[in-house]
């Protein structure tokens, strides 16, 4: 059976980790399938406005996307909500823990999002996390 | 083969050749031919794949001296 639905949940701050959850919810995404992306805990700083691109690599494969010029995470998640239409929703709990301010996120971001929504956003989806 | 767009993902590695298509075919009317070159081994698995998810037709596709040709009919 085809994948129609899929939740993608990133709570790391490693650069492969989101590298990895970028990529693969930025091609579900322009493949037709339905993609909310559900940011939390290490992840969401990186989605200021303004702020830099360089987490920290788990392993010496992080130094390598940096060095061979590899797309940034950021920018391929833009590219899931502009060619597919993917939704990334910051968690309302990491915004206010971390003193995020909703307004200060990357305007192709949605509404700060709790978990019982999210839940219900996943109805019937197959689950990612990162 | 006709086509009315290229694209040159020569150089780029997944998933930037299926990323470009998408950008591509968004600009293309139905029906019109998009060809793709790439060097990324993966790219030939990733358009079949692509092609099947997304209901756009794959015409042909071909490898020449390390360099993979699609030409994709858009839905």
């Amino acid at each position: 059976m085809a994948v129609e639905k899929i939740c993608v949940v990133v709570v790391s701050g490693s650069r492969e980790r989101l590298q990895m959850a970028a990529m693969a919810a930025s091609v579900a995404a322009v493949s037709g399938i339905e993609v909310t992306i559900f940011l939390s805990m290490n992840s969401v700083p990186y989605f200021v406005k303004g702020a830099a691109v360089d987490p920290p690599s788990e392993g010496g494969f992080g130094e390598l996307i940096v060095r061979k010029k590899a797309p940034d995470f950021k920018t391929l998640f833009r590219q899931a909500v502009e060619l597919g239409d993917a939704k990334i929703l910051p968690c309302s709990m990491a915004l206010d823990i971390a003193g995020i301010e909703p307004d200060t996120l990357e305007p192709y971001l949605g509404e700060p999002t709790g978990l019982s929504s999210f839940l219900d956003a996943a109805r019937g989806a197959q689950v990612w996390t990162f | 083969m006709n086509f009315d767009k290229d694209l040159d993902a020569r150089g780029l590695n997944c998933p930037l050749p299926i990323l470009r298509a998408k950008k591509a075919l968004t600009d293309m009317q139905s029906g019109q031919v998009l060809r793709i070159v790439s060097t990324d081994l993966g790219s030939v698995k990733d358009f079949q794949a692509f092609c099947k998810q997304t209901g756009n037709e794959l015409l042909s596709q071909s490898e020449a001296s390390n360099e993979y040709t699609f030409f994709l009919k858009r839905k």
